[in-house]
């Protein structure tokens, strides 16, 4: 197991973690669309491998302006969990969650700051219950951490703890529409340990 | 006519003048770039982790790690002509880009970066004449061999030149 790469990932393990990424995202998408008092809508979400170098381009070139959450995970699987979403997209949803009362601009102030992370935390949380419900496993996220920045500078975070195990990063994409299109993406980052514990309780292994 | 070479995440690329080398976004990532003045030859990294014999599987990937890309970097610049006793380097990046990525192996990460560059570049004698390091936010680089010029972009922050 010691030498288990990211590389060597099963189609069988991407359709999992597709499915997971499904529930996850309907789950999440319902907390929100409660959040937010709105109809939330969702494409099924893309579960990709990628190069390092293909990662910043796809969401709009390396120096996007982003907004990154992160989250470590600890219980009976350790590791993190990143969402990210354009500035404007995370603009967009803490004016509704404020009420139409956000600043103008794509800054985001200390409150907007506050309310994204909440955005955030009720839209990891329900990833991972659907992770903890499939599996069975207790996993328990810790308060979120918030950057807003370059897309390659956040990504560089989640890229270096790929990076100790191979040379892609997982990603979800998930697309969600209430009025305007939103294009959010899931990085769940397992340790090394954690992946075999995954995918022996979904019995995978 | 110059150009502007783009550098990608655990990558690197030599040049000489007058054309340029950039990478962008540099997070806990480093770039270290180095020139030799007289040539004019000069040469980007981007590495993402310090130490190229503490990794577990995969294959090796020369330009992800500070050892392995500074000496791919120097050996690629000596092919184009440049000589490693003049060489200068400068280095950007290593940011702590979450304030609790702190766990495990990834104690300081960015730091990290930093110092394993700073050894390998003392390793190989070549001194680092300045440095933009640490801090917590993304940086975007632009290096021009011809003048040594290293030019650094960051969000909300007025550019600057090290």
């Amino acid at each position: 197991m010691a030498d288990m790469s990211l590389d060597n990932v099963t189609q069988n393990y991407m359709d999992v973690l597709k499915e997971i990424g499904n529930i996850g995202a309907g789950n999440a998408m319902t907390a929100l669309s409660q959040m937010l008092q709105c109809k939330v809508d969702m494409q099924v979400p893309q579960v990709r491998l990628l190069e390092f170098q293909e990662v910043g381009s796809m969401m709009g070139g390396e120096e996007q302006l982003m907004v990154g959450v992160y989250l470590a995970v600890e219980g009976d699987i350790t590791g993190s969990i990143m969402f990210l979403v354009r500035t404007d997209s995370a603009k967009h949803l803490v004016d509704k969650l404020m009420m139409g009362l956000a600043s103008e601009g794509d800054e985001l102030n200390e409150m907007e700051i506050s309310a994204m992370k909440e955005i955030s935390n009720i839209i990891t949380g329900a990833y991972l219950n659907s992770l903890s419900m499939l599996t069975n496993l207790k996993i328990y996220p810790s308060p979120p951490d918030l950057a807003l920045d370059m897309a390659g500078a956040i990504l560089s975070v989640p890229a270096i703890e790929f990076g100790i195990m191979g040379d892609k990063i997982l990603l979800i994409q998930s697309q969600f529409y209430d009025d305007v299109e939103i294009d959010g993406y899931f990085i769940l980052i397992p340790d090394l340990e954690s992946y075999e514990k995954i995918l022996s309780a979904l019995g995978m292994v | 006519m110059s150009e502007i070479i783009k550098v990608g995440m655990a990558d690197l690329k030599v040049c000489s003048s007058p054309n340029g080398l950039t990478t962008l976004g540099l997070g806990s990532c480093v770039g270290i770039a180095i020139r030799d003045p007289i040539t004019k030859i000069g040469g980007l990294a981007h590495i993402m982790l310090p130490d190229s014999t503490a990794i577990r599987g995969g294959q090796l990937n020369i330009p992800k790690f500070a050892d392995t890309g500074i000496t791919e970097l120097v050996r690629q610049m000596e092919a184009l002509g440049a000589k490693r006793s003049r060489m200068v380097a400068k280095l950007a990046g290593g940011a702590m880009m979450f304030t609790f990525q702190n766990k495990t192996d990834l104690v300081r990460v960015g730091d990290r970066n930093v110092e394993a560059s700073r050894k390998k570049l003392a390793e190989l004698q070549i001194p680092v004449l300045v440095a933009d390091t640490g801090a917590n936010y993304g940086r975007t680089v632009i290096f021009y061999p011809e003048t040594g010029d290293y030019v650094i972009r960051a969000v909300g922050k007025p550019e600057k030149v090290i």
